[in-house]
């Protein structure tokens, strides 16, 4: 299978699959770009997703939510054809609390997969630039990652 | 309500839920808190949205991290004597078992809490508490300025 159509068949099933999530659509997460290896998704802002009600700052667990999908997003356009993956860990680092009104864009990169465990890492942040967390996380393929397709 | 209002009207009404409550996240993931022979457990009631895979069907990721964050949040509120709303410093989430379509608990114990930073460990299971789906530990600021 050529490179391309390689990413072209896994962007389709990502976008179909991230779409399909319910928790996913509940919280607004939706999938901006896709690439090989990597995902941006995005989190309009929405007063039901508010932690702090005297300042209107976003819960840590909406984007907690978002940095596990595109985390997840991440690997999936790391690997040769769709295959289910959990989450093992997933450590978050609060750089800043999100504008309040503002989108938060969520940019993720699996940087190395082996037979079993995807690795990945990625960046909460404002189309401004503005840094509201990192994430690491590493990730269980449920059938052993091979380097060429079937 | 200001926090410290909302913490004496909790308490006054041996009720941390009023707490979670508050909250509008909270509210709309379908989380709360709750008092078991004293001790503090956080609630994430199982609906068709706090789903991450349909296939399984399973819990999401974010729903879980959000139970655990929340309840480290409320353990802090409610027996510490903050008087802001501590912020997340950094929070390393464990997955250990599929989250089951049923209502999932959460405790969190405080591991050290000082003057600016408290460290907090949580676990969180549905029907065996010695079987946890996920554990959590996080640093969060307890600081306003």
């Amino acid at each position: 299978m050529s490179e391309e159509r390689r990413l072209a068949e896994l962007e389709r099933w990502n976008r179909q699959f991230v779409s399909l999530v319910p928790f996913n659509r509940a919280l607004g997460i939706e999938v901006d770009t896709l690439g090989d290896g990597t995902a941006r998704l995005r989190l309009p802002y929405r007063a039901e997703l508010v932690g702090n009600p005297d300042s209107g700052v976003l819960h840590g667990g909406a984007i907690t939510a978002l940095l596990d999908a595109a985390c997840g997003s991440a690997v999936f356009m790391k690997l040769n054809r769709p295959v289910t993956i959990a989450t093992l860990d997933l450590r978050i680092d609060y750089l800043g609390p999100a504008a309040v009104g503002r989108d938060v864009l969520c940019d993720t990169v699996c940087f190395k997969v082996t037979r079993h465990i995807a690795f990945v890492r990625g960046t909460a942040f404002h189309d401004d630039g503005a840094a509201i967390a990192t994430a690491a996380g590493t990730f269980m393929l449920a059938t052993p990652h091979r380097r060429t397709g079937p | 309500m200001n926090l410290t209002e909302l913490r004496a009207a909790a308490r006054a009404a041996s009720d941390p839920g009023v707490l979670a409550a508050a909250i509008p996240f909270g509210r709309f993931i379908g989380l709360s808190a709750v008092l078991a022979d004293g001790e503090l457990l956080g609630r994430l009631r199982f609906g068709p949205d706090v789903i991450g895979n349909p296939a399984l069907p399973a819990l999401h990721g974010g729903a879980i991290g959000s139970l655990l964050e929340s309840t480290a949040l409320f353990q802090l509120l409610w027996d510490g004597d903050v008087t802001a709303l501590p912020r997340t410093i950094s929070l390393t989430i464990d997955f250990l078992r599929s989250g089951r379509p049923v209502d999932t608990l959460a405790r969190a114990s405080v591991t050290r809490q000082g003057r600016r930073v408290a460290n907090v460990r949580v676990e969180a299971w549905q029907e065996d508490p010695a079987r946890p789906i996920a554990a959590a530990h996080g640093h969060f600021l307890l600081t306003s300025d």
